[in-house]
Order: C-alpha cells, then structure tokens, then sequence
C-alpha cells in the first residue's frame, strides 16, 4: 500500500520536472506557470469549502493583498525578493483573522455576499489608494526573484518554482487532512451542531480553515508579483474570486487532486476559447468568449455538482453525511 | 449652489437612484421569498431590457413599444432561464444553485457583449423639458419618471398580493413554501412567475435609469449587487424591506460620494453591506425599538406581506 502510493508520488513528480524538457513554447509555459498559481489558491479554497464546508468569494483580494505586500516591500522597502514572497502571505493571513470571526458567523447566501463584499471592497481600496498601489496604473519596478546569484528571470525557471511550492503546499494539505484537524473539519462540514456537541472549537477551526486559505492565496500573490514584476489591480477582481471558486468546486470539493485538476480545466478552457472563439466567430470583438464559459459552468453544475474528482452525491453548503468520521478535534 | 442645496441635490440623486435600488432588491426578494433562491443574474436583465430598448428605438420602433418589447424579452430570457438552467437543478445545494445563476449572469453579460461591444449607448430622456430648479437644487425630469415608475410599480405590486388569486398564492408561498404547496399551489409554475417577475421588473428599471445614467454591456452588474445589498438592509425576505432598504442605500451612497470621494463609489454600497451583515444581519427591519406604554422591545417595522390583511 505505502509503496504503491509513493510510487505514484514519484511518477508525479517526475511528469511535473519533465514537462519543460518537452515544452518549448513560453507561451504554454506561462499557462503552466499560471495553473500552478491557481491551484495554491484554490488548495485553500478546497480546504475551507470541501472541509470546513465554509465558501468565500473573496479570495482574489487575498490573493491581492499578498502580491501588493511583496511589490511594494521589493520596491519601496528594497527587501531581498526571496523575504518579501516569504513575507507577503501574512498580511492577507492577518486580515483574515481580523475578519474571519465575524464574517464566518454568517451562514449560506450572507456569507456568500460577505465576502464578495469584502473582495469587491478590497479591489476598490486597490485600485484607489494610488499613493501605495499606483492605482489603476499599478505598481512597476519589480526585481525578478533572486536566490544568491541564481536569478529566475524565465518561465522555465519559474515553473519550478511555482510547481515546488505546489508540491509543498499539496504535501501540508494532504497532512492536514490526515490528521485529527482534518478530521474536525469534515465533522464541521457534516453537521456543525454535531461537531460542536462532540467537544471541537467549531468557530476557530472555520476560522483557521479560512486564515490558511488566505495565507495561500497570498503566497501566490507574493510568487505572482515576482513572476511579472508588474502588479495592477485587474486580476484581482470579482471575476478572478468567482474563478477561484469554480476551479474548486469544478475539480471536485474534498479531494487532495481536486484543486489542481479544477484549475488546470479552467484556465485550459480559458485559454482555448481566447483561441478558438475568433476563429469560428471571427469579426466580433471583446472578450465575448466568456458566453460559452458561462453556459459551460451551467452544464458542469446541472450534470455533474459534485465537481470532476469527488465521488457520488454532490457535497457543498448542504451538509451531505460524511458517515465514517468520528472526531477527537 | 449653497450648502443647503447640494444636500438637497444629494438628496435627491439619492432618492432616484435608491428607488431603482428598491426595484432590483423587490425583485430579488420576491424571487427569494417565493424559490429560495438569490438570483445574481439580476443585474444583467438590467442591461438586456435597457439595450434591447436602445436597439429597438434605433430601429425605428415609437418609445412605448420599444419598452414594452424590451421588457417582454426580459421576461422570455429568465423564462428560459428558470426552465433551462434553475428548474433541473431544484434539488441540487444551495452552493450549486448560487454557482448556477453566477454562470447565467457570466454567459448573458458575454451575450450582450457579443451583441452590444464595449462602447455605451445614450437613450434620451422620455421627456424633453428643462431641468427644474428647486431650493438650490437641480432636478432632471427623467428623475421624476423614475420616482413615478417605483410609486407605480409597488402599488401594483402590492395591489397584485391583495386582489389577485395568483397573488395570495404567491404570498402563501412566500409565507411557507410547504404549507402552500399542500393546499395545491405548484410550487413549480411558481417560481417561473417569480423569475419572469424579477427579469421584467430589472429590465424596467434599467430602461428608466438608462437616460440618467448611460446604457453599457456592464451596467447590470453593479446595480445588480446594490439590489443585493439593499434587500440586506431591509432583511432579504421583507418586501417593504427592500423599499426602505433601496430608498436609503441610494442615499446613503449620494451624501457619501458628494462628501467623501466619488472613486469609492462602489465600495461604500458594499461597506454598508458588511457593516450590516455583521451587526444587524436581519437588516433594518430586525431593528427594534422600546414602547414606553408596553415596556418591552418591539420590531420597528412589523414583517407583513402586502398592504392589507384580513
């Protein structure tokens, strides 16, 4: 059994180093790059829905705060690049520990329009406060991300970085899961009153549950900012929240694979309608392509709401019976 | 203009803009009262009602045709949508239906993209008459056109919950889904009424603001969320609620950008939101206030359906 699933750990691992040997073009490398910073994302994204059966719909301002943090300690401060990624995550963790009690008091639609609220809320203060952020003009200026006298100033390089933080973040969540919080979370997302009356702190697990969620959205915002050493306000906006969600909810919610196959199908969908749309409908304009992206997002909820990964009855706010977990949190 | 009559002017910007507030948050109640569901498509048969009556009056259809048609296909799209997208899915968790009416809003704003482009399209006002000065302020007459639609619009709303067969059924369903569906109201034919309601009741509204505002592919999908915010402030399933809510979120937001900046615009409707949810999350209809004669606590504003009640 052990052998069988680190074997399968390695065969991973080794698909992930290999694929730059194989891709040439930068352009698919950047796509790469890109899904692997969704997916850090979305692991916490997973966690808080698929676990602790909590949403937000904020999470692009998290994953804001923290690529704003690392540029403008880069280029203000002139922190090393390598601090300021390291830095950058607890600013967002921060906040969501300031809010993250009240607003996870709130159930279903409330907390759905809370935190787009809170992500709305925070895509404005990006956008206006021009003396930190540069405003809509964003913030330039960026150094690449050096370690020593090793600079990555190509995707091919990047991916690696990118990729290896995935591999970390995936090993933490696939820990978490396994432990005794872990098992708390799934009680909480099974039936919260039950969980409470089983002795677990339902509110600080939620709330921890959303802190780390915001501590990884904000360590892909920090290896963001250094990837394009440019940061603007536009993908951190509602749209970008919304994505976040879907991609975990897509891939499938409570699974460890989930996230990254949620985030590799959207941005894959993404990119390709961007290519194919002009060609079957050449003379229009504008980023019309999202029709089919909406109607695709209709038909993936309508025939399959569990998400791709996740199997049998569909789980979400509803609090579907996990049967088998009993908790000593 | 003096002090007095820029607030005066706030006021009443604040008064036009929160009675389409009010609109959208009706509609939003009523479908949520009535389906369980908050529809965040709302915003974009806003922009659907209003660019159809642009393209309609461009194609050499009279004013009122061209609304009523506008509105009408409003109300087939969230037909359509009910039926195609919502209905299948009835059963499904509330997270699920939530990602569903985001998905129509996202496919119906590429749509109007695809039809429309970026650029924004005037729709003149209905009248042609000189703004009207009044205490220092300015009123522009499409403002009264706007109060005139709100005033109508909820009277023969609530008119409809009091005289009407169909619209006992809708508050009976509105009061308990269950109870109403045991005496034989289908809970179905229902909530295609309570879509179609809310997609015409938006499109009006867009149509209404369009000559004050202008009319963009985008321009649903804030005062779709300020509907949202103002039926949270009036206690999302209170239709009186949702008026007050709208009247004083459009308000609220007017003073706000007058005196503080105009580039928090958005993001004042959306503090007010959070504020509210967080320390009175059943809105300003859950507010209570104390009787001196009973000596207790007692709701502001009672939760009723309709205006009378026997």
């Amino acid at each position: 059994m052990a052998s069988a699933k680190s074997r399968y750990w390695i065969a991973l691992i080794l698909v992930v180093v290999c694929v730059p040997l194989f891709v040439k073009s930068n352009y698919v490398l950047s796509i790469l790059i890109v899904i692997g910073l969704y997916a850090i994302i979305v692991q916490g994204l997973g966690l808080l829905m698929g676990y602790a059966g909590q949403v937000s719909f904020g999470q692009a301002a998290f994953y804001g705060l923290g690529a704003y943090t690392a540029a403008i300690l880069a280029t203000k401060c002139d922190w090393p690049p390598v601090l300021c990624v390291l830095v950058a995550p607890f600013l967002p963790a921060l906040v969501a520990l300031i809010i993250g009690r009240p607003i996870l008091r709130l159930r279903e639609h409330y907390l759905v329009l809370a935190t787009l609220g809170f992500g709305i809320l925070a895509f404005a203060a990006f956008n206006e406060s021009i003396a930190l952020t540069g405003g809509p003009s964003g913030l330039t200026g960026i150094p690449y991300l050096s370690i020593g006298p090793l600079v990555l100033d190509n995707d091919r390089s990047y991916y690696y970085v990118v990729w290896g933080v995935l591999g970390l973040v995936i090993l933490a969540v696939a820990n978490l899961t396994g432990s005794p919080i872990g098992r708390a979370f799934k009680a909480i997302h099974a039936s919260e009153q039950a969980a409470q009356s089983a002795g677990i702190d339902t509110a600080l697990l939620k709330l921890q549950a959303f802190v780390f969620s915001a501590f990884l959205a904000g360590l892909a915002g920090g290896l963001y900012a250094f990837w394009v050493t440019f940061v603007g306000p536009s993908p951190f906006g509602f749209t970008a929240s919304i994505e976040f969600v879907l991609m975990a909810v897509v891939g499938g919610l409570g699974t460890l694979w989930g996230p990254v196959l949620g985030s590799a199908i959207i941005v894959g969908l993404a990119e390709f309608l961007r290519w194919g749309v002009p060609i079957l409908l050449p003379k229009v304009g504008g980023e019309f392509e999202i029709v089919f992206f909406g109607i695709i997002f209709v038909l993936i909820m309508l025939l399959r709401p569990q998400g791709i990964l996740a199997p049998g009855r569909p789980s979400g706010m509803s609090g579907v019976a996990v049967k088998e977990e009993k908790c000593s949190g | 203009m003096g002090a007095e009559g820029q607030h005066i002017q706030y006021l009443i910007s604040g008064i036009t803009l929160g009675s389409i507030y009010a609109l959208i948050a009706l509609a939003l109640v009523v479908t949520f009262n009535i389906t369980g569901i908050f529809n965040l498509a709302i915003g974009e048969f806003v922009t659907i009602g209003t660019l159809s009556a642009v393209t309609l009056r461009s194609a050499g259809c009279p004013d009122v045709p061209a609304f009523v048609l506008a509105v009408l296909i409003a109300g087939v799209i969230a037909a359509t949508m009910e039926r195609a997208a919502i209905y299948p899915a009835r059963k499904a968790s509330i997270l699920t239906l939530i990602i569903i009416t985001i998905g129509v809003a996202i496919a119906l704003r590429g749509a109007a993209l695809l039809i429309w482009g970026t650029h924004p399209y005037p729709l003149p006002p209905f009248v042609d008459t000189a703004p009207i000065a009044l205490w220092g302020a300015v009123i522009i007459p499409q403002m009264l056109f706007v109060l005139g639609l709100a005033v109508v619009a909820v009277m023969l709303l609530f008119a409809f919950f009091d005289l009407t067969y169909a619209g006992k059924a809708v508050r009976a369903a509105m009061i308990n889904r269950n109870a109403a569906r045991l005496v034989g109201i289908n809970p179905a034919r229902l909530s295609l009424l309570a879509f179609v309601f809310s997609g015409m009741l938006a499109a009006l509204a867009g149509i209404f603001i369009a000559p004050i505002t202008t009319a963009t592919y985008d321009m649903g999908f804030m005062l779709g969320l300020k509907g949202f915010v103002a039926a949270i402030l009036g206690g999302v399933t209170n239709v009186k609620g949702a008026i007050v809510g709208g009247l004083l979120l459009g308000i609220i937001e007017a003073f706000a950008i007058g005196m503080l900046s105009s580039g928090m615009k958005d993001g004042i409707a959306m503090m007010v939101m959070i504020i509210v949810l967080l320390i009175c999350p059943t809105g300003i209809m859950g507010l209570r206030i104390y009787n001196k004669r009973t000596g207790s606590w007692m709701v502001w504003l009672r939760q009723k359906v309709g205006t009378g009640s026997r």
